[in-house]
């Protein structure tokens, strides 16, 4: 038997190579004493599991906001984000979350073969009409990524607004992008790039974990990193909650401007009192207003120009596009060894000429893609200048509902707080 | 002043209507979303080639929807066991039985090269041990045995199903969702250079491929058959799991 195996084997790759239906080399026997058992299936997490999610999601939300708009409560805020960490971090290890939500809806409204889960649809929609209504509560302590940044914020230095501005736009940058390769079926670059997904997991790739570490480290000092200039979906919220129907308000009845909160917010989303500008400060700042006006059209053109230019390079995001890319290499010598992914392709045996075809046809849908793409980086940055030219009045301190993610650590500074909560009154018995 | 009590500006007036119009948009966008998911839920499977599994049964696409990979495409490079996001792949090797050749001298069990028919730990194709071989029965002289997997040790490393392929196939990898987290973008499908990966109903979790799909068939064929005749012999199933 030994001796006859190369010669069984040699003869066998032969007929495999010949023969599909391998099931015709050696059929089963038939045993008189043992039937043939069934490979069996693992059954999937019970779908009862994902109403619990939503369940629970949904209750959080509510108790977010309860806790500040109505409540005022940071201790509130503060242990509900442990149990979100807990239950949507640790427990269900970050999937399905909004921010990543964002790529499956996407897929779900450009590809039609692709279906968005009921769950999924819920997860990303209920944070969005929360918000609306209250704030981004969501942030403050449901999402678990919020969560994690907000418990190790422990030192937070201010950061220099000019910073925080700029690397705000980020974030909108991040969105699109997201939105552009969801779109296209190339990659889902929220997933791919979660640094804190990891450390739910306690395992990921070495450079992921490193990233995440390095988000918490910073952290430390800098409150939320993430959610300030990355998190796609935080920079959808900023946008809802400027006009949401409650907010969590720093002084629980009136402004007394005591100046107490201005340093507060460790994510610099407190806004001062405006002082009135002199004449010719108005005039100059009516000035810049209209030079920034006229150069909005022009900042999207750009971008629109350099979005379409980039179109091959943003292309090679696509696996079809990569894979084409090999088979060129390869097609002209120029690669050293095969890929298995080439060879798999080679396996199949499409000509090559389909393959560039379909390759020439995603870099023709990112031509508008990045078109898009590029113009809505014209357009964050138009809207920044924008907003940064327009003064608005205010007279009180107030929180910014943009930036603001109501995790109610500017309540403690206030003493209209302290008189509500009666603490001050206490001390006045007591002296 | 708290927002109730101040009186109707321009501007909080374009709040509301901006924020009614936010809700509008969100509510249009959601119910676009469930009816494509209704819509799709009774609409007969895509057999594009951007879905794989053919759907044998053609009948209803079930949601929601988890990983799965096909068999057909699969060339079992390995990259299920190192690009998992868990430590211990979700993936593992299966057999289906119904298409195994019970072979003594199994490829997928024993190495093709420099191999000892002996059940020795060096003498496994499996790095880890996973398969268990059991003796069955012998008819005609020529011993048939049973391989099992163990899928606590299996690793996913996919040189079994490599093996096997020289054989009959019967060996294949498999999403198994009791591991599996069904990260929103499975990092394995990522990797995939065979693009094996897809999305496949919660309810109907398993690809086989078409020899094994056969075979399975023509198995539950024979037994529904054999059962008729026989008022029906309770069929032992083996968990694999």
């Amino acid at each position: 038997m030994k001796r006859l195996m190369p010669l069984v084997l040699l003869l066998l790759v032969f007929a495999a190579v010949q023969t599909v239906c391998a099931a015709d080399l050696f059929p089963t026997p038939e045993f008189s004493n043992h039937p043939i058992p069934q490979s069996q299936t693992p059954a999937p997490r019970p779908s009862w599991q994902e109403y619990l999610d939503l369940a629970f999601l949904t209750a959080a939300l509510a108790a977010a906001s309860f806790f500040a708009v109505k409540g005022r409560s940071r201790t509130g805020l503060f242990l509900l984000s442990i149990v979100s960490l807990a239950w949507l971090g640790f427990w269900r290890k970050g999937c399905i979350c909004p921010i990543g939500a964002i790529q499956n809806v996407t897929q779900a409204l450009f590809d039609k073969d692709y279906v968005a889960g009921g769950l999924v649809i819920a997860v990303f929609v209920l944070p969005l009409v929360f918000t609306l209504f209250f704030g981004r509560s969501f942030c403050a302590s449901v999402c678990p990524l919020g969560a994690m940044q907000e418990l190790v914020a422990v030192r937070p230095v201010q950061v220099p607004t000019w910073i925080d501005h700029a690397l705000g736009l980020l974030a909108y940058i991040y969105l699109g992008a997201a939105v552009l390769f969801a779109a296209t079926d190339s990659a889902w670059i929220i997933c791919r790039y979660d640094p804190f997904v990891g450390l739910f997991r306690l395992t990921s790739s070495a450079s992921m974990l490193a990233l995440g570490a390095g988000f918490l480290g910073v952290g430390l000092f800098i409150g939320r990193p993430y959610c300030r200039w990355l998190c796609p979906y935080g920079a959808i919220l900023a946008l809802l909650s400027r006009v949401s129907w409650r907010h969590l308000r720093i002084p629980p009845t009136q402004c007394v401007q005591c100046r107490l909160c201005e340093d507060a917010c460790p994510y610099g989303a407190i806004l001062r009192p405006t002082v009135t500008p002199s004449p010719i400060e108005q005039r100059a700042a009516r000035r810049r207003l209209i030079v920034v006006l006229c150069a909005a059209p022009l900042l999207i053109a750009t971008g629109t120009l350099l979005g379409f230019g980039m179109r091959s390079s943003l292309a090679r995001m696509h696996p079809t596009v990569q894979l084409a890319e090999q088979i060129r290499l390869e097609e002209a010598g120029w690669a050293k060894t095969r890929s298995d992914a080439t060879e798999v392709f080679r396996g199949k045996g499409d000509s090559v000429e389909s393959l560039y075809a379909s390759a020439d046809k995603v870099v023709e849908n990112f031509a508008w893609g990045g078109a898009l793409f590029g113009g809505w980086v014209g357009l964050v940055f138009a809207f920044k200048l924008v907003q940064l030219s327009i003064r608005r009045r205010r007279t009180d301190y107030e929180p910014d509902q943009g930036a603001c993610v109501s995790c109610g650590r500017c309540l403690w500074y206030c003493p209209e707080e302290h008189t509500r909560q009666e603490f001050i009154q206490i001390q006045e018995r007591a002296v | 002043m708290s927002q109730e009590e101040s009186p109707i500006t321009r501007r909080r007036m374009l709040r509301d209507a901006t924020r009614y119009l936010a809700l509008g948009g969100i509510g249009s966008l959601s119910a676009w979303l469930f009816y494509k998911r209704s819509s799709q839920a009774v609409a007969a499977c895509p057999s594009s080639s951007s879905t794989c599994g053919e759907c044998s049964q053609a009948a209803v696409c079930r949601l929601p929807q988890i990983w799965q990979l096909d068999p057909n495409r699969c060339i079992a490079c390995g990259r299920c066991q190192t690009n998992c996001v868990l430590d211990l792949s979700a993936v593992k090797a299966v057999n289906c039985f119904a298409l195994c050749g019970y072979c003594d001298n199994c490829t997928g069990y024993f190495p093709t090269k420099d191999y000892v028919l002996d059940t020795g730990a060096e003498n496994q194709l499996c790095p880890t041990g996973a398969i268990a071989r059991k003796y069955i029965d012998k008819q005609g002289g020529v011993p048939y045995f049973e391989y099992t997997i163990d899928e606590s040790l299996c690793i996913a490393c996919g040189k079994c199903v490599v093996g096997c392929r020289l054989m009959n196939g019967s060996l294949y990898l498999q999403v198994r969702h009791d591991r599996c987290l069904n990260c929103n973008e499975c990092s394995i499908a990522v990797a995939c250079p065979a693009e094996a990966f897809c999305r496949v109903p919660a309810d109907s979790p398993r690809l086989l491929s078409r020899a094994a799909q056969a075979a399975e068939d023509a198995l539950a064929r024979k037994r529904s058959s054999h059962n008729k005749s026989s008022k029906g012999i309770e069929m032992r199933v083996e968990g694999t799991s």
